[in-house]
């Protein structure tokens, strides 16, 4: 019970694991992605994404600039322009 | 014959030069790696942009589909964008450039179309303006930056997108070499916008995606990530082909030097026991005279 989530920057791939659920700011609405979630694809707006390793854990706090996030049968796809892992 | 002097001097410059031209390619050999690195590391991304771009653009067509995608409506006026490096010392690399970008320029004049030049990196700016005088629009300067990232890439972009919309050109081609290995670079046309729709993968999954807001304004806020992304790959490209062909180069450069000393060193050699047993014969003779 594991969604696959990666992030990836043109730079490089910032992450690649196992987690939860993410939290991804949408461009029209933020919207939490689990395990199981149906085929999706949307845009998003600058913001911060949260990724829960855990059910029920504090989520780290992702920023990113630019991105797009596609759902699919391997799990949680977010491509961005610029990520800072920092905030 | 040359002196002896000259001899000796001539041998200290080409061992100068044979310095410069060995702390090159081991230079070139460490950033090579890293460039090498930085190429691999952007894959992902462009794989994944370009399956999504792929899907996206297959169910997006017609008269819906974006300028970026679909075009002016005609190809009259051609860009070619020719990526080139900053930096000499790396062999033929410009020069194949150069070439494979005035080979399409002619091509493309040949069959009537108007040509201009969009200019990325120092080294082609000369023989390209020498070539195609008058045809030269725009250049990009990456010199002051030491790796051109995805921030120039992003300038780029978005110059020419600004010109595309302001109806500056119809079509435009990226130039610039793929890096096979240390010894090869290939120069190649690809053509950037409008944007050519990627070949569908076949390994689409027939599952219902939703799309948030609309595969269009999904399609359109792509597009122009796309065409950035292009250019990225094509500045990694340069990076990995530069420190490649520089390598070579100057590996052949410290082989040439090499060669050369010896030769010198023989010759010196020969010209010093010439000089010693000529000062012998002069004393022997001088005594035998007593």
């Amino acid at each position: 019970m594991a969604l696959h989530f990666e992030l990836v920057t043109p730079a490089k791939q910032v992450r690649s694991e196992d987690v939860h659920m993410v939290v991804v700011p949408g461009a029209e609405g933020e919207f939490g992605v689990l395990e199981g979630h149906a085929p999706f694809m949307s845009t998003i707006r600058d913001g911060v994404l949260q990724v829960y390793k855990s059910e029920g854990g504090t989520p780290d706090e992702i920023t990113i600039e630019g991105g797009f996030a596609e759902v699919g049968d391997n799990g949680l796809t977010v491509l961005a322009e610029k990520v800072d892992e920092g905030a | 014959m040359a002196s002896l002097k000259e001899l000796k001097d001539r041998i200290g410059s080409v061992k100068s030069t044979q310095k410069i031209t060995k702390a090159k390619q081991m230079v070139a050999a460490a950033k090579l790696r890293r460039a090498q690195a930085a190429a691999e590391a952007a894959r992902p991304y462009s794989e994944r942009l370009t399956d999504v771009m792929a899907s996206l653009a297959s169910k997006v067509s017609g008269d819906s589909a974006p300028k970026l995608l679909a075009g002016t409506g005609s190809d009259k006026r051609h860009m070619l964008v020719v990526v080139n490096t900053d930096k000499g010392l790396c062999g033929g690399l410009n020069a194949n450039i150069v070439r494979a970008a005035s080979a399409k320029a002619r091509e493309l004049q040949a069959a009537g179309k108007d040509v201009s030049f969009y200019l990325v990196g120092k080294k082609g700016r000369a023989p390209i303006k020498r070539n195609f005088e008058g045809q030269v629009d725009q250049q990009f300067d990456t010199s002051q930056v030491r790796n051109p990232g995805f921030e120039e890439a992003e300038a780029i972009a978005d110059e020419l997108i600004t010109l595309f919309e302001e109806n500056k050109f119809d079509v435009a081609h990226l130039v610039y070499p793929i890096f096979k290995s240390a010894l090869v670079q290939e120069p190649t046309v690809q053509q950037l916008i409008p944007v050519p729709p990627p070949a569908e993968t076949g390994a689409a999954s027939g599952a219902m995606v939703e799309y948030e807001p609309g595969e269009e304004e999904i399609l359109e806020e792509l597009l122009p990530r796309y065409v950035k992304t292009q250019i990225f790959g094509a500045l990694l490209e340069i990076a990995a082909s530069e420190q490649g062909a520089s390598m070579t180069a100057m590996d052949n450069a410290t082989r040439n030097a090499g060669d050369l000393i010896n030769k010198l060193t023989i010759q010196y050699n020969r010209s010093r026991q010439a000089a010693i047993t000529t000062e012998l014969i002069e004393i022997i003779a001088g005594a035998e005279a007593l």
